[in-house]
């Protein structure tokens, strides 16, 4: 579980969450809210990216300035092109795992049988900066999954993905028994979610059942002015 | 050239150890400046060609790999023709073309991670071990991000072709070179959220 006590996120003069208190346990978590509401810092927050700047964030107890916190929480950016580091698929499915203790054949087996589970053997040998949006984005989850975290975080993962794309993601998400946080503005999404939680100008908004939220969430928005 | 274009294969040359082919490398280009002249030029080819065959590299990969040189060695023929003689102007096109393919055998042979952690063995005899390690992360980012970066400068110059400002380095380079360092600061935190054992930049205790 995910505790965030009294936390607080300012950068410069601009406070991006105020006062935040929140335990995450569920196993589908979604975070919803307008552009620069906090989301992502939020999502950050989760696995030491952002430190907050007062309060604390703790995974099962330990602070996320702690490795034991650090490997149990795997964080999939929204662009993969900036998460994907290596110029071949394996060599980047491995690169999380380099100081794992893991030999190479154990590190290359690990990678193969991600890739087998979800049907990608064939991009195993292929350039990443050759791989389509959709497949980087899928190449980058498995590099997060080939660590074998408990907890994932995925920011906006169907932002940039076709609707072909978006609904192989999905069905892959669906598959994974980890507990998934995910911060996105793909309604249908977060209304599938267990529980969703609706971040605006820093503070949360709403909490609590998936559909309800949603619906709040587009009868707020239909309600602003254009 | 230089850019992360590995073929897979099993020939004798992608067997060989990687710092072998560095070290082969090295030796080869020191040779061609220190025997000056055609016939070290036209042997190191010849040597280049057999082993671009044993590994079965298709030509037009070579290609591939040298075009992006073409212009730049171009320049240099160009100038030489000016300051000594086309047959000299030649010689020193040749040398550079065979140092160029000789470095591509390198690549287009070996698989990044395998260069990557021959070459942060090699440094950690001489440097600390998180320095080597640095310095091969480094490399291999090179060599991963040369597309990227290609690919950001070819997505500004067509936005400002279109925006009418095709001649313009300021306007190209400006915007490009923005957007790479916003890349670089979104790789580094991916490679520290995949990284949590080495966590830069994070306080860990």
């Amino acid at each position: 579980m995910i505790r965030l006590d009294g936390v607080s996120v300012r950068k410069g003069d601009t406070l991006i969450l105020d006062t935040i208190s929140v335990d995450l346990a569920e196993r589908r978590i979604g975070i919803i809210g307008p552009n620069g509401s906090g989301k992502s810092t939020f999502a950050r927050l989760l696995n030491g990216l952002e430190w907050p700047t007062r309060g604390s964030v703790r995974v099962d107890g330990a602070p996320t300035d702690r490795v034991s916190a650090l490997g149990k929480v795997g964080f999939v950016f929204q662009n993969p092109d900036n998460q994907i580091v290596m110029p071949m698929v394996d060599e980047d499915l491995a690169f999380g795992l380099r100081k794992s203790g893991l030999s190479r054949s154990e590190i290359g087996e690990r990678v193969e049988a991600h890739l087998e589970r979800f049907g990608l053997t064939h991009l195993n040998e292929r350039r990443t900066h050759e791989l389509s949006g959709g497949e980087k984005q899928l190449i980058a989850l498995i590099g997060v999954l080939v660590m074998e975290p408990a907890i994932i975080v995925l920011d906006e993962p169907t932002t940039l993905l076709d609707l072909r794309n978006r609904r192989i993601l999905v069905a892959l998400l669906d598959q994974l028994d980890q507990t998934l946080i995910i911060v996105s503005h793909d309604l249908e999404l977060m209304a599938s979610m267990d529980r969703l939680i609706w971040i605006d100008e820093g503070r949360i908004r709403g909490d609590g059942d998936a559909g309800d939220i949603v619906r709040a969430y587009r009868e707020a928005i239909a309600a602003e002015p254009c | 050239m230089l850019t992360s274009d590995y073929v897979p294969g099993d020939s004798i040359v992608h067997r060989a150890r990687p710092l072998i082919k560095v070290g082969l490398l090295f030796l080869v280009c020191t040779w061609l400046f220190v025997q000056e002249g055609w016939p070290s030029s036209t042997i190191a080819g010849l040597i280049l060609a057999a082993l671009f065959a044993i590994a079965r590299i298709p030509p037009t990969i070579i290609v591939a790999a040298i075009r992006p040189a073409l212009w730049v060695l171009g320049l240099i023929f160009v100038a030489q023709l000016f300051l000594a003689d086309w047959r000299f102007a030649g010689f020193v096109v040749l040398r550079f073309a065979v140092m160029i393919l000789a470095a591509s055998i390198l690549t287009l042979t070996t698989r990044t991670s395998d260069l990557v952690d021959a070459i942060e063995r090699a440094l950690s005899r001489v440097l600390p071990a998180r320095s080597a390690e640095a310095i091969s992360l480094a490399l291999s980012l090179c060599l991963r991000f040369i597309p990227r970066v290609r690919g950001i400068f070819e997505e500004v110059k067509n936005a400002q072709r279109a925006r009418g400002l095709g001649t313009s380095w300021r306007a190209l380079v400006t915007p490009t070179i923005v957007r790479a360092l916003k890349s670089a600061d979104e790789i580094s935190r991916a490679i520290t959220a995949r990284s949590p054992e080495t966590p830069a930049g994070r306080h860990v205790r």
